[in-house]
This record gives C-alpha cells, sequence and structure tokens, in this order.
C-alpha cells in the first residue's frame, strides 16, 4: 500500500482563508458584498432573546390556574416595566377592599399565560450581540441576516490545543529556538497588547507575567497541564475550550509537556514578527472539529481568491510528518516507506507502520496512527 | 427483508465510531458465512474534509487490498466511482453494504419528567435503549429553580427532546409546566439551522391538547403513546419507535455525508437499510446472547468518547443500557482522570510514574485521539485508565438498571424480611453468567489476558461469570447487519466474533491476606489435576482451551461464599477459554488493593505475572 490517509495541522506562508461570521440567531448584516474590512469591524449584529423569568402568577395572586384569566391586566407580547400590573383581584365584594395586585419583577416583555399552571413566562429585554470580522479581508458573500464569509490570503498556522477566544495583535517572538522557553523575566511592559511567541514551553510564572504585563495572546510548543489546571482552577475534562475569561489566550503548536515548536512554525512566526495577527485558542475535538488558530494577513489581489478544495492529507514517501506519540514525540521525518505487513511494536500491539527519516538523518519505523501530515 | 446465501454471499459492514470508521468483509466461504477481512480509517464527519463517507471509502479501500492480496486476484473490488457496487458482478462489487454509526457525537437527547425517578427515569431509559446519549433530565422535582431549567434546556442544544410525565388520568399541571420551560427556552437543535427541534411528547394523554397548545408552533411536536401509563407499568416501545425513525429523518440527514451514505446502505434489492446508532445495535446482539442462552448477560462497549454498559437480568430478561457520554479512551481520556482521580488510577499501575508526565500524557492522547500506545509503558498506563473508564460506566450502570420506583408493591413475607425496596438495582454479580468486553481497548488489547485482566479488575466478577470478548470489534455491524440476514448475523457472531476468554471464579466476603480462601480441584480436559488451597489475596490462572470444561471441585474457606445460595463447596464445570480459568481470592465486598505503595506495586506485580498480562521487562 503506497499511501494512507492521515489526520493532519496545517502551516504555511500563503493560503487563501474563507472564514464564515455567523450570527447565533437571525439579525441585521452591516456591510456588503466586497467591502474591504478590517479585522476590528463589526460585520453583523443581532438582538439576542433575555433571560426568561418564569413567575407563577396564580399562586401569588391566590387564586387557581383557571380563574386567572378574570384578573389579568397584560397579554402576550405586551411591553412592561417594573412596576406593571400583571393581575388584580377585584377585593371584597368588588369594593376594593383587601385588592390583591401583582406588579413585575422586571422590564422586558410577557411570553406565555398558562391557565393550566398559572404560569406566566416574562423575557427580560434583548441583549445586543456583534460579530466582528476577526480577519482583515474582503467580503466575499452575505448570507442574508446571518452574516457573511470573509476571504482573504494569510499566512496560517493551526494549533493543536488552545484556550482564550478571539483576539487581534502583533507577533513579537521572545526567543532564538524552537527549542528555547521564555523567561518570565524578559516580559515587560513592552509585550503589552502583543502575541508573544516562545519555543517549546511556557511556565506557569510566564503566563502569569503574561497576565501583569497585559499580553493578549502566548504561542507557545507546549505547556504542562498541571499549570493548566492552576491557571483554570480546574481539570480539563474534554477539549472543548476558547470561552475561558483569564485575561489571554493561549494556542500550543504541539500539546503538552516540553515540545520543541517544529521549526517550520517557528520560522514562519520568526518571518512574520511585528505583523498584525488574528489568533483564538477555541477548541473542540469532536462534533465538529475546531483547532486554535493563528492568522497573519497578506496583502493580496482580489482575483488570488480562489480557496483551494479541502483535500486529504495523504502519508505516502516524500511526506513532511510530526510524530505526535512517545517516543520521539515532536520530532519531524520525513516518509520513506510505507510497509504493507502490520508489524509488532513494543507494546506488543500489530499496527501498520511507516518509516521514517528524522531531520538529523537517522530512520525509525513507526505507527501509522502516532503521526500527522504537517500540510502546506 | 431477511436473505439467505443464495443472494448474499459478499457483504460489506462499516460502523463510523466517533475516532475511526472500522469496515469488515463477510463472505459465504465453504458454505457458511464468516467475516474474512477487516480494515479501518479516520472518521470524516467532521472538519476539513465534512463528509462521512470519505472514511468510508478510505476503510473500503483497505479492504479492497487486503482481499486482492489474500485472494491474490487483483481484479477485486467493492466500489467503482466513489460507491459501492451493488450487486456483486464476479470480483466487483457486493451484495449489500449496513452500516451503523455514532459519528458526529451520535444522538445526543434531553429528557424531561414530572419526578425524576418515575417518569423522569422512563424517559431515560427509552432514550438510552433508543441509542441515544442522555445529556440531562429535567424534572419538576430535581430541584433546580425553573430560570436554571430554561437556561440548562438553552445552552445544550440536544438533537432532539423527549418528553414524559404523568400517569394517564394522572397530574396535568406538572407535564404542562415542563413544555412551557422548554418552549421557553426556545431550544434550538445541534445540527441544522433551518428545521424546528424535534421534541417527542409521551406523558399522561389527557395533557396532551394543552402540550399542543404551549409547544405546538415553537417545535416540531410528535405526540405517542405515554410512557409510563401506570406507576406500575413502563411502555418504552412507542416513544423508543419514534426516537429511532426522527433520528434517521432529521438528525442524521443534517450530519455531513450522511444523506450519502443512507443512500448507499443497500441489500441485494436495492432496498435501503437504515443505519443504526451503534449502541443499538450491539444492544441487539447482547440481548440476543441472553435470550438465545437463557442466561444473564453483561456487556460494555468502551470506545473513544463514551462507554456504553449493557444488562440482561431477571427472568423476564429485562434489558438495560447506559451511556457514559464522557468516559471513553481518546476524546474523553482526560474527564477518566477528573472523574476517577490520579490515586485511582495510580493504584493499577505497577510502576512509580510522575505525576505530571501521566497528566500530559492524558492530555495529549486527548488532543490526538487517535494514536495508539507503541511504548509498553504507555499501554500499562492507558490499560490502568481503562479500568476506571470501565469501573466508573459499571457503576453508573448499576444505579440505573434498576426495577421500577415509586410503585407500590405487594410483598410476600420472605421479602420483607429481606428489606427489599421498589428501585433497587437488578444487577446482580453473583447471578450474572456472562461478561462480554467490545470496543477499542478491549478488543485490541495484544494479549487476551490483558482483556481478562482489565474485564475482571473493572466489574469484580463475583461467584462464577464466564468472560467474552468481542474479537475484532464487529458487534455493531452484526446488529445491523441482522436487519437483512440474521443467519449471516448469527454464524460470524458465534465463528469469528464471540471469543470465549475462560471463566472466573471469585468467592464473595472479606478474609485476611495469606489465610486459605479456596480449595481447589480441578479435573482438566487433558486427564491432568490442578489443585491448590489458594490463600486470600492471590490469583491463578489455569490454562484451560476453548470448548474444554474443568470437572471443578471448590471449596470457599474463612466465610467466604461461592454463590447466589451462600454455598461453601460446588462440584460445578468450569468453561474453558483462550485464557483459562482464573481463580480470584482477592475478595469482594469490599474489594481492595493495598495502601502503602510498595506493597500495592509488588502485589500488582505478581497479579500481573499471574494473569501473563505482561512482558517481565515491564514488571522486574
Amino acid at each position: 500500500m503506497g499511501q494512507a490517509y492521515s489526520a493532519g495541522l496545517t502551516v504555511t506562508d500563503s493560503i487563501v482563508l474563507r472564514k464564515e461570521r455567523l450570527l447565533p440567531l437571525k439579525g441585521q448584516v452591516l456591510v456588503k458584498k466586497g467591502d474591504k474590512v478590517q479585522a476590528e469591524t463589526v460585520v453583523a449584529e443581532t438582538l439576542l432573546p433575555g433571560k426568561v423569568v418564569p413567575f407563577n402568577l396564580a399562586n401569588k395572586l391566590g387564586v387557581t390556574p383557571g380563574q386567572l384569566n378574570n384578573f389579568i391586566k397584560i397579554e402576550v407580547g405586551q411591553l412592561i416595566t417594573k412596576h406593571t400590573v400583571l393581575a388584580e383581584t377585584k377585593g371584597w365584594f368588588g369594593m376594593g377592599l383587601f385588592k390583591n395586585e401583582v406588579r413585575s419583577p422586571i422590564e422586558g416583555e410577557v411570553e406565555n399565560i398558562s391557565s393550566v399552571t398559572g404560569q406566566i413566562l416574562l423575557r427580560e429585554p434583548r441583549i445586543p450581540v456583534q460579530v466582528k470580522a476577526f480577519i482583515d479581508g474582503i467580503v466575499t458573500d452575505v448570507i442574508e441576516d446571518e452574516g457573511v464569509v470573509i476571504e482573504n490570503k494569510s499566512a496560517y498556522i493551526q494549533g493543536i490545543f488552545g484556550i482564550g477566544g478571539e483576539t487581534i495583535g502583533e507577533i513579537k517572538v521572545m526567543v532564538k529556538n524552537p527549542a528555547d522557553e521564555i523567561d518570565p523575566h524578559a516580559i515587560d511592559d513592552s509585550c503589552a497588547g502583543k502575541i508573544i511567541v516562545t519555543g517549546s514551553f511556557v511556565s506557569y510564572e510566564a503566563i502569569e507575567a503574561a497576565r501583569k504585563h497585559k499580553v493578549i495572546a502566548i504561542i507557545t510548543g507546549g505547556i504542562d497541564d498541571l499549570d493548566l489546571k492552576k491557571l483554570l482552577g480546574h481539570d480539563i475534562g474534554v477539549a472543548i475550550t476558547g470561552h475561558e475569561n483569564i485575561g489571554l489566550s493561549i494556542v500550543c503548536t504541539e500539546g503538552f509537556g516540553k515540545i520543541t515548536m517544529a521549526r517550520k512554525t517557528f520560522e514562519l512566526l520568526q518571518k512574520f514578527d511585528g505583523h498584525k495577527t488574528s489568533i483564538h485558542g477555541k477548541t473542540q475535538i469532536r462534533a465538529g472539529v475546531m483547532r486554535p488558530e493563528i492568522i497573519i494577513p497578506q496583502a493580496f489581489d482580489e482575483n488570488e481568491l480562489v480557496v483551494k478544495e479541502a483535500a486529504m492529507p495523504i502519508l505516502e514517501p516524500g511526506t513532511l510528518i510530526r510524530v505526535i506519540r512517545e517516543p520521539n514525540f515532536g520530532k519531524i521525518a520525513k516518509v520513506t516507506g510505507m510497509p504493507e505487513e502490520l508489524t509488532k511494536v513494543e507494546s506488543e500491539t500489530l499496527v501498520r507502520v511507516l518509516e521514517a527519516q528524522f531531520e538529523d538523518g537517522t530512520s525509525m519505523v513507526l505507527p501509522r496512527a502516532n503521526v500527522e501530515v504537517i500540510e502546506t | 427483508m431477511q436473505y439467505d446465501e443464495k443472494r448474499l454471499t459478499r457483504i460489506v459492514a462499516t460502523d463510523c465510531g466517533s475516532t475511526t470508521t472500522k469496515a469488515i468483509l463477510i463472505e459465504w466461504v465453504d458454505g457458511e458465512y464468516r467475516q474474512t477481512i477487516r480494515g479501518e480509517a479516520p472518521t470524516t464527519v467532521e472538519a476539513p474534509l465534512n463528509d462521512v463517507t470519505k472514511g468510508v471509502i478510505n476503510a473500503t479501500q483497505e479492504l479492497e487490498e487486503l482481499a486482492r492480496l489474500k485472494y491474490h486476484n487483483p481484479d477485486i473490488k467493492f466500489m467503482e466511482n466513489g460507491e459501492f457496487v451493488i450487486p456483486r458482478k464476479g470480483d466487483v462489487g457486493v451484495d449489500a453494504y449496513v452500516s451503523t454509526s455514532s459519528a458526529g457525537g451520535g444522538l445526543q437527547m434531553m429528557v424531561t419528567g414530572v419526578v425524576a425517578s418515575m417518569t423522569g427515569e422512563s424517559a431515560e431509559r427509552a432514550a438510552l435503549g433508543a441509542g441515544a446519549i442522555v445529556m440531562d433530565l429535567i424534572a419538576s422535582n430535581d430541584k433546580r429553580m425553573n430560570h436554571q431549567k430554561i437556561e440548562r434546556i438553552r445552552e445544550l442544544r440536544p438533537d432532539m427532546i423527549l418528553m414524559a410525565g404523568g400517569e394517564d388520568g394522572g397530574t396535568i399541571k406538572h407535564v404542562v409546566e415542563m413544555a412551557e420551560l422548554v418552549s421557553g427556552a426556545d431550544p434550538r437543535p445541534r445540527l441544522g439551522t433551518g428545521f424546528k427541534l424535534p421534541v417527542i411528547y409521551a406523558g399522561n394523554k389527557e395533557a396532551q391538547v394543552h402540550i399542543k397548545e404551549s409547544l405546538g408552533d415553537k417545535v416540531d411536536l410528535i405526540i405517542t403513546d405515554n410512557i409510563r401509563p401506570k406507576l406500575e407499568t413502563e411502555n418504552l416501545g412507542p416513544a423508543r419507535d419514534k426516537i429511532h425513525d426522527l433520528f434517521m429523518e432529521h438528525v442524521m440527514k443534517q450530519a455531513p455525508g450522511y444523506n450519502k451514505l443512507m443512500e448507499w446502505c443497500q441489500g441485494p434489492d436495492h432496498e435501503q437499510v437504515a443505519i443504526m446508532p451503534t449502541p443499538a445495535a450491539v444492544g441487539n446482539i447482547m440481548q440476543a446472547i441472553a435470550k438465545d442462552e437463557k442466561i444473564e448477560v453483561v456487556g460494555v462497549d468502551i470506545g473513544g468518547a463514551t462507554t456504553d454498559v449493557f444488562s440482561v437480568f431477571t427472568e423476564e430478561h429485562v434489558f438495560n443500557r447506559t451511556v457514559s457520554a464522557n468516559l471513553g479512551m481518546s476524546y474523553s481520556i482526560s474527564n477518566v482522570l477528573a472523574s476517577a482521580g490520579l490515586e485511582n488510577i495510580m493504584r493499577w499501575v505497577p510502576m512509580d510514574i510522575d505525576e505530571n508526565y501521566l497528566r500530559n500524557m492524558i492530555k495529549n492522547k486527548m488532543i490526538r485521539p487517535t494514536t495508539i500506545p507503541s511504548l509498553l509503558e504507555e499501554l500499562v498506563l492507558e490499560q490502568a485508565i481503562a479500568i476506571e473508564a470501565l469501573r466508573l460506566a459499571f457503576e453508573q450502570h448499576k444505579e440505573f438498571a434498576s426495577s421500577l420506583k415509586g410503585m407500590q408493591r405487594q410483598r410476600d413475607i420472605s421479602e420483607a424480611f429481606s428489606q427489599s425496596t421498589s428501585g433497587a438495582t437488578i444487577v446482580n454479580l453473583m447471578t450474572l453468567d456472562l461478561l462480554v468486553g467490545s470496543g477499542g481497548v478491549l478488543s485490541h488489547a495484544p494479549r487476551r489476558h490483558q482483556t481478562v485482566m482489565l474485564l475482571i479488575n473493572a466489574f469484580l466478577p463475583e461467584g462464577i461469570t464466564r468472560l467474552a470478548v468481542d474479537s475484532i470489534f464487529m458487534m455493531p455491524h452484526l446488529g445491523v447487519l441482522s436487519e437483512i440476514s440474521t443467519k449471516a448475523a448469527t454464524e460470524v457472531f458465534k465463528k469469528d466474533c464471540m471469543v470465549y476468554l475462560g471463566t472466573c471464579v471469585a468467592p464473595v466476603g472479606k478474609g485476611k491476606i495469606g489465610k486459605p480462601a479456596l480449595s481447589a480441584k480441578l479435573q482438566l480436559p487433558d486427564g491432568s489435576t490442578w489443585e491448590e488451597e489458594i490463600p486470600y489475596g492471590e490469583v491463578r490462572l489455569i490454562p484451560c482451551g476453548v470448548g474444554e470444561v474443568a470437572k471443578a471441585s471448590l471449596k470457599s474457606l474463612s466465610g467466604l461464599i461461592l454463590n447466589q445460595n451462600k454455598d461453601r463447596e460446588l462440584n460445578i464445570d468450569l468453561h474453558g477459554g483462550i485464557v483459562g480459568i482464573v481463580l480470584d481470592t482477592r475478595g469482594r465486598r469490599p474489594f481492595t488493593l493495598p495502601t502503602e505503595k510498595a506493597a500495592r506495586i509488588a502485589a500488582l506485580k505478581k497479579w500481573m505475572r499471574e494473569f501473563k498480562a505482561y512482558p517481565e521487562s515491564i514488571l522486574q
């Protein structure tokens, strides 16, 4: 068998990117097809329905649910203030004596009135939500009432794991080699608003220093899980991240532990030192996979915007791969052979393997499952 | 529609799992159905490919290549132009293609009831039985405030909601209240922005009109028979069928590539064969084993994202299934660490490992879920984690698999003395006949001895229990294959799928390390005799092959018991298997491991040697 499909991460100095920027609910699109937008531009906005406040009106009024209609003073869809009278009894003998009235606990609108449960649902005022472009580029499509598609040409690095949401800033490479670690003392006020880059590792102390000096994001080869736990205050159970509110975003390009950043990734970051970059740590590994991204926009002509169809990363002789499991975790190699037979590895597991040559010239047989293609 | 060997000579079956798409080839060979070749490829339901059929094509290509090698025939082909050729024409094509799926997160549901432990639990049972993951159960009495329930419904984004509540003629108010909460949340489905969320109402029939008023405009409302028409009766069938129909109609079609996959799944007459959720297919097989052999069965399928546990207990063959949604060996492996705790994992590790190393290893597996342990040390660590995942999933299952709660029972005098209550678990390890394991970590363990050790350590079977494993993880395929050929599914199941590992004998009770616990004399099929008085805290493995039976005289000592009748002496036939007969005197209720680290590691190594689980190099 000469080739096989394998998962991979993209690291490239030039890619045509297409990003959908959608509202969570239908709303208003603020830009039109052909508009040039900056990453910070608001492209669409909507109003999210407010929080629902269930309220047992019959109980408050001291009547049965079936009787509620006789006393109700509002109707479904009506806007209300905090003191709107929702219902009132007529009082003794219809003379208003000991009249019981119930006022709204919130400002908003009436969603539902039920004569079965005696409950009404009130909805708080709508909450405005805005979606930004996130990348500099051109609006190539407008999805009516829902959002836009933005395209650009970028240098692009797909991380493997991250935390924290979308942010935009300049890249500042803080180390000389991809195997280096960042020194916490090197992080100072000159890093404020920047995306700092380290090599193989970022320690808890370095993250704390970055937060103190208002760094907006860190790009690193690896991070220790214990440091992550300390940072978040809890253990990550499943990899669904991006919503953490810790003051900065972190993108790991290789994984957990000290792992030298792939030279290609590091050199790309060095090349774009000082450039404006869009970055996020959102990671979701199942049910709609999402990996963190580092996007460095470049100048382009509109006729360059031709998005390549997604292709299957293929393992075959000559493919550049990254080892993603011990031994040799993190090392880069080139595939030299794809033997067909199942091969027994140290754990006695019978697996399909490949032969690979590392950058230092040494060769090794590796399970195909334990490598990923470096896509360019 | 059922077909025989005249119409089905070559079948491809796939299971599109959350991590891997597994394909098997079933052929009519020398007068019988056999599973002949297996292939796999990464599942491709997610970005960048966003098309589940790509993974199916890759896995099938591997099957084709291996078939050409096996039969020295370069003309063998199952697909042409990226589609299955049905029916087969000589070397080209297959007679049928069938598939199961749990890709894309499987079927994710939310259920509601009035009383959590009654109608709520019945709704949960129906959803789980249909092959769903239950994301949350919301009930009138679940102690959350109404606004919290609304927030929860809104944030979860299930594929569908099943609403139960109230026996027929019972409460209307509380059922309608739940409907109002669902309506207030205005829930949106996980997949597909343009369609309404399917909501099945299977509660008090007298509340139906109010439910329609409350929900009719907002969701795709389907009304079916009450799941709990009376307190003492559960009627899960109609709701389960509706869930399955809706899953096919709404959910599957939204997932990338499924429309095409659904069209591909065909029998010889080009009739469509429905894609089955993987757990539903495995459940079918487990029930078939229990009914055919009239035995009590526990089965487990440990996957990358979830661990499904199945049980069939009591003379009425009561079937239960639970899905532990975030206990698995790849995507969810980190959650096993979070749920079980580091200490519980480390208690199964026979070496000193740095906490940081283990944590990072687990997280790396989570973010690159398709990798496999190529180092022996990493295999040992993954298997330690698997024991805890299985243990936790079984704990959840035991709690859930119970008799109906809340009903009034007339008791006879013996029941009154036994203090049995409604709602107690029906999982009884002492009466359990067969424990079956399936899923990558069990089916693909490099040594079957490891599978035996994992099953025993995780489930702690009591008394006398046979152990088996799904040889190469094909139960899901066979579960769906039985839809078009029970004959093919059954033959392959018996000959190629089910591997009997042996029997575990585990006296129950607490003893003292080193004191006699079990006196055992085994007449082995080769005429030899094995005899020993085994001290408490030990394991013995006696080879006895598949299809062989050892005549055993067992006598438990120091107050331990051997079966549900509390017998202390038994003359019994013990079935052999590919591993053999395990005599386990480590005690049950409680089972404990030495607390001191050096003693624990020494004990683990001794047991692992006896189990022949690992090479000596790692046990020194």
